[in-house]
């Protein structure tokens, strides 16, 4: 690890003066888990690091009656154990359950867990987000099994490492950021971005911005959702495929659909494919494989990464099927 | 055999009170609390930390080393080329400078200041395409075995053959103490190391040599070792650098690999790959096998895979070739060849009993005449008694599981051979007039219960509890001992420690037979006492024995080999997998794993078993997860880390079954290793459960769900 | 960091020249995202006075471990693992992954488990840190050290004092656990010399006695 400043603020306020107006020169410490191993690997090294542990108000969840508003430094334990998630949330649940490491699950934070840095082993190993070596793109023509199949169009080949994302974009989140400039609000969906360039990340927000609050709207009445995650070990494991789903049902079918797929794409990846090919039927074996092959139509797999595609047809599939069964 | 009337000769099964019975490991409350000291827990005062700086290139020549700016860094304290200009480095991870500073922070600081230059050549790190292999030039064909006429016997009409490809990657040991040594200088030709070693007493020799000082100004200790499976033996160039730098420093420095290190050079399990064709009567009597294998243990040649294994079959043509490649040097890994050749063996036999519509265990069981050194009827009994504990007849089906759904499962079943003759071993008794006991050996403890067979041996001996024993090792002070591999080490010390208790035992029944009035040969230790055979009237406790001693000590040595057999070699053993593999996604999930093993007489049935579990979960780990995986690209590994580098955790195992062979027919071989061979059924055992599954062969371990769904897509029942 | 002066700045994740004045300049380069330029500065001016930014030199660290109060100097980068072991020799955690993977260095902060690698001591600041130590205080085996040893769950032992603590704070929130809850709850620790059937036996002795104790009052929790 190289040395670094640390600064630990007593506010938000405090917390985004401290952060540089360009990637690279700080960084936000949440849980740790994720940004330490980094900075061992020197996949990043900050000059300066900014713990969000002393800011008191990022903790907390709070119920408005129509969504919750989780503080991004709630620890994924403190999420399990919230009674208002338990009650409107279950598939959150299900989703920190696949995070099998009770210390994990301690440590980490939902804004740490949104905002961990991709897997990719060339990125850890220090050849950059984009995994270059002087200029030769690494991924197509290596070991890309754990790679993206869709929107893989290059530069940028990694997966979306997050484990919560995909079921939160689904639940229709949307995320506070702060900065020196206030405060504003996106979907989810939108923190997210595929880099083209080596000085972007792969998220939007700036990088003296910080992520301060999670807003998940409660579930409509009668809505069923999933989260089912293709993983080789029980054990801590990364998942090879995810799929997140929310149904909204009109009956007995599907009146709207929420499909994300995980760590399938340099983003969670919506497949509005596999929602078309929900709306308006009812969940059963053959409508739920149909989605689930809409929503690898368009996977463009790699050199050695097309068993994914087959992976995440089935994890959509099972997720579907899951959230019918009165799911999560 | 164990000569009748020796005196040194195991107790008879009435005799025994502690061998063979379950007994907890004597240093499991120090493993337990935490407070057990390994190397890598060794603090000395005054003590500086070393780093080494790696080549990230897999095959390159130095051409220039600046370490002037790495010298002038702040709490540096010494600075070592190990590789200088013109030196051609042969792996990712290669060793160039060593640095030892005042904080493992400084240390590292000083590393990334160093600056090195290098000019690329050629690499090869992946050995799976032989023909690329060999347009690469790195082939090198291994001495063919040829027995018989095996294009003979494929020719006989009456012959049925099958042709597969198998293949087994390669793996590293991942020991989770990795590899390294304390080093300081205790006077100007002297030094102390402790070292995570699996040889204790053989370390001094390589550091002595390396720094020319004389041997036994060498004292090495390694108390406790965090794993070492066959990759620690050796100082390694790093102990050499540890050793310099703390002279030149003057101070003691410490310095164990960092996990990337650890991966990508200190363990790597040569890989397999093989075109197989094997041919058996209608009957399933195996007569015919044909071989072309080959394989990498990093840039040099490593062992000819023993196939095909344990069946010697009577006609067999084998071809081996070596693949020179720039990944780190290989290891032995727990068994050495042994799980790679049933990977390759059993596999291949497997896939020709569904040729012939035959059960693939009544197939073994056919031909297990074909082992050597007579052991088939040892290996019927071991088949039988797996086909009992999986419920073979209830869940085994011909290929190919019937049921409807996704999840199929399978059962696989192999078997295999390890040596485990006992090392050579030296063991000092010492009896107090006080009646302590002690036992010293320059042995180490790997966590296979060493230091538990070594007290109970004594405890046994004297008739006194295990307690009463204490048990040193793991200093090169105590007497010479074999390193730890093989499976040598229970054979070894348990005889040493035999001979060296009762000749102590001996005397001190000598000291008491005057006193009560019973000659020392009609004397015997039972129960914490000293008694006449068959009065127990006429008897004295241990302590008072002892105290006949008056001032002077006992103290006896015990030798192995030595006088009368207490050990023999060669066991068997079967090993059962139950899988349920996923048609969908190609995910393998262990049902129930299965051990049948024997190993002579058992000192410790728990810690014995224990080893068997292991082995099996080490064994699923392999079967399912476990590959070095090279970049064609860089050159590096990918997964220098334990995120990737996947190990089976405590959910991924499944139910495990464990059968020790004894009792009559096996207690009498004497001692016989057991470290080695319950690992290398697992991984073939594996592949068959899934081939049964599923209908159709996975070619290569391990199982993740690209293979099998490759497979699957190939021919298989998706 | 020294105030060197500032050399060559690399756009992405530059290791070169860095100081305080650049912050403000890197706030600037935000402005033009649309912040309010005078407010930015301000802000990034006061924060400067008042955060105590830490480091990247030793600085004061105070840490309390297993009831005892530890004064260190060490480095903002040095982790709570390496503190204890390499500072105040305490070595019970071990470092295998050193990444948030293996669960060798699992430790208490504040009663719940934690990988101690990924951990800053400074972080560890205000916090009570208990390490496997503090469970067998006065030479007196933990019941759960106890199961370890009656169903042999180690043999090198390496990753055993993690397992160990992953395992009490399991129990202190898993009373009476099935093998799936341990199965499940275990998944943050790796063994390789695989122990893992001993430890599902000793989990599951573990919870059965200390159940028993309490209900014996013998033990307070």
């Amino acid at each position: 690890m190289e040395r670094f400043e640390y600064a630990s603020p007593g506010s938000r306020k405090e917390a985004v003066s401290l952060l540089a107006g360009e990637w690279g020169q700080t960084e936000v410490l949440a849980g740790g888990t994720d940004l330490v191993s980094s900075m061992k690997d020197r996949a990043v090294t900050p000059k300066r690091v900014v713990s969000l542990k002393k800011v008191s108000d990022l903790g907390g969840i709070r119920n408005s009656g129509k969504e919750l508003r989780i503080g991004a430094m709630t620890t994924l334990r403190e999420l399990i154990e919230n009674q208002h998630v338990k009650r409107n949330h279950p598939a959150l649940l299900e989703s920190a359950d696949y995070i099998r490491s009770e210390q994990l699950r301690n440590m980490g934070t939902i804004g740490g867990e949104l905002l961990q840095r991709p897997r990719c082993w060339y990125f850890r190993l220090g050849y950059g987000l984009l995994a270059q070596d002087n200029g030769k793109p690494l991924v197509p023509d290596g070991d890309n099994r754990y790679h993206a199949i869709l929107g893989n169009s290059g530069p940028a080949y990694f997966v979306s490492p997050s484990m919560m994302a995909p079921i939160l974009i689904a639940l229709g989140a949307r995320v506070e950021l702060y900065s020196a400039g206030g405060t504003r609000e996106i979907a989810l969906e939108k923190l997210y971005q595929t880099p083209t360039l080596a000085n972007e990340r792969e998220h939007t927000l700036h990088p003296n911005e910080i992520l301060t609050e999670i807003i998940v709207p409660h579930p409509a009445k009668g809505s069923h959702s999933a989260v089912y995650e293709v993983r080789q070990k029980e054990a801590m494991d990364w998942p090879l495929s995810a799929a997140a789903v929310v149904l909204e049902m009109n009956g007995g079918s599907v009146s709207k659909a929420h499909v994300v797929l995980g760590h399938v794409a340099p983003v969670p990846w919506p497949s509005p494919e596999a929602e078309q090919a929900l709306e308006g039927k009812a969940i059963s074996e053959e409508t739920a494989d149909a989605a689930g092959k809409a929503a690898v139509s368009k996977a463009t797999p790699l050199s050695m990464n097309g068993y994914k595609v087959q992976l995440t047809r089935v994890a959509v599939k099972r997720a579907l099927l899951q959230a019918a069964q009165g799911g999560a | 055999m164990a000569e009748t009337n020796c005196k040194y000769e195991w107790p008879a099964a009435g005799d025994r009170h502690l061998i063979g019975t379950r007994i907890s490991r004597i240093d499991g409350p120090a493993k337990a609390s935490g407070r057990a000291k390994y190397t890598l827990d060794v603090n000395l005062p005054g003590m500086l930390f070393g780093k080494c700086l790696r080549s990230p290139y897999a095959h390159v020549k130095i051409t220039a080393v600046d370490t002037s700016a790495a010298e002038k860094m702040p709490g540096v304290k010494a600075v070592r080329v190990i590789q200088g200009p013109g030196k051609e480095i042969q792996w990712a991870g290669d060793e160039i400078v060593e640095v030892a500073a005042a904080s493992e922070e400084a240390a590292e600081d000083a590393v990334r200041a160093v600056k090195v230059e290098y000019q690329q050549l050629p690499f090869l790190v992946n050995e799976a395409d032989f023909d690329k292999d060999k347009s690469a030039g790195r082939t090198k064909p291994a001495a063919e075995l040829k027995v018989g006429d095996a294009d003979k016997a494929f020719a006989d009409p009456e012959v049925v053959s099958y042709e597969g490809e198998y293949g087994i990657p390669v793996m590293v040991h991942c020991c989770l103490e990795p590899h390294g040594h304390v080093v300081e200088w205790v006077g100007p030709q002297s030094i102390r190391t402790f070292s995570s070693t699996q040889g204790v007493s053989a370390v001094p020799g390589q550091f002595a040599e390396a720094l020319s000082i004389p041997a036994n100004n060498v004292e090495t200790i390694c108390r406790y070792i965090g794993g070492g499976f066959g990759s620690k033996f050796q100082m390694d160039r790093w102990g050499l650098s540890t050793a310099q730098l703390a002279k030149d420093a003057k101070k003691p420095v410490k310095y164990l690999l960092d996990r990337d290190a650890e991966l990508e050079v200190a363990g790597c399990r040569p890989s397999g790959f093989v075109k197989v064709k094997v041919g058996a009567k209608k009957d399933g009597t195996l007569v015919a096998w044909q071989s072309d294998c080959w394989g990498t243990g990093g840039p040099s040649p490593s062992g000819v895979l023993p196939i095909p294994y344990v069946l010697d079959i009577p006609n067999r043509t084998r071809r081996h070739t070596f693949i020179l490649t720039n990944i780190g040097p290989a290891r032995a890994w727990r068994a050495p060849n042994h799980p790679q050749a049933a990977a390759l063996t059993m596999t291949a036999v497997d896939d020709l009993a569904a040729k012939l519509n035959m059960d693939p265990l009544q197939m073994l069981m056919k031909n297990a005449d074909l082992a050597s050194e007579n052991r088939g009827k040892v290996y019927k009994e071991e088949l039988q008694k797996a086909a009992e504990l999986s419920e073979w007849s209830k869940y085994w089906h011909p290929r190919g599981d019937k049921a409807s759904g996704h999840i199929k499962r399978g059962l696989g079943v192999s078997m295999h051979t390890w040596g485990g003759r006992g090392h050579n071993s030296n063991c000092q008794i010492t009896i107090q007039p006080d009646g302590s006991v002690t036992a010293e050996l320059g042995s180490q403890d790997l966590g296979t219960g060493t230091r538990t067979v070594i007290a109970i041996v004594a405890a046994e001996t004297l008739g006194l509890p295990v307690e009463a024993v204490t048990v040193k090792i793991g200093d090169s002070h105590y007497p010479y001992d074999g390193p730890s591999g093989g499976s040598t080490t229970v054979g070894g010390v348990s005889a040493s420690t035999r001979r060296a208790s009762v000749d102590a035992l001996q005397q001190v029944l000598a000291a008491v037979a005057p006193g009560l009035g019973v000659p020392a040969d009609q004397l015997v230790a039972v129960g914490g006492k000293i008694q006449a055979k068959g009065d127990a009237s006429k008897s004295i406790s241990w302590k008072q024995a002892c105290r006949k001693l008056g001032v002077k000590s006992v103290q006896t040595h015990g030798k192995n080999p030595g006088q009368c057999s207490l050990g023999s070699s060669g066991v068997g053993g079967v090993g059962v997998a139950d899988v349920s593999v996923d048609t969908e996604t190609g995910q393998v999930k262990i049902n129930r794993m299965v051990a049948v093993q024997d190993c002579g007489l058992i000192i410790d049935l728990k810690t014995a078993e224990s080893q068997c579990y292991g082995a099996l979960i080490m064994g699923v780990s392999y079967g399912l997860f476990e590959e070095k995986l090279m970049d064609n690209a860089t050159g590096r590994m990918l997964n220098p880390n334990m995120e990737f580098y996947k190990i089976a955790g405590i959910g991924d195992v499944g139910e495990l079954k464990v059968h020790m062979m004894t009792g009559p027919g096996y207690d009498e071989r004497g001692v016989i290793g057991l470290g080695e061979p319950p690992v290398i059924s697992p991984g073939a055992a594996i592949s068959n459960a899934v081939a049964n599954a599923i209908g159709v062969r996975v070619p290569n371990l391990p199982f993740t769900p690209d293979k099998v769904l490759a497979a699957l897509a190939k021919g298989g029942m998706a | 960091m020294k105030k060197e002066k500032l050399r060559s700045r690399k756009k992405e994740e530059g290791n070169e020249g860095f100081n305080r004045r650049d912050f403000l300049k890197g706030a600037g380069v935000a402005v033009s995202g649309g912040i309010l330029a005078g407010e930015t500065q301000a802000v990034a001016q006061a924060a400067e006075e008042t955060s105590g930014v830490q480091g990247p030199g030793e600085t004061p660290v105070t840490l309390r471990v297993n009831g005892e109060t530890k004064h260190l100097n060490i480095e903002p980068r040095v982790t709570l693992l390496d503190a204890l072991r390499d500072r105040l020799d305490t070595t019970g955690a071990k470092r295998v992954c050193d990444r948030a993977t293996c669960g060798a260095c699992t430790m208490l902060v504040d009663d719940r488990p934690v990988y101690g690698c990924t951990v800053l001591a400074i972080e560890a600041q205000g916090h009570e840190v208990t390490t496997i130590e503090h469970f067998s205080q006065g030479g007196k085996l933990h019941p759960m050290m106890q199961a370890f040893v009656d169903h042999d769950a180690q043999q090198c032992g390496f990753c055993t004092p993690g397992f160990v603590m992953a395992c009490i704070a399991f129990l202190k929130t898993h009373h009476n656990p099935t093998l799936e809850d341990v199965e499940k709850g275990l998944g943050g620790n790796l063994c390789r010399c695989g122990t893992y059937e001993g430890i599902r036996h000793a989990v599951l002795q573990a919870a059965k006695t200390m159940t028993a104790e309490k209900e014996g009052g013998l033990a307070n929790g």
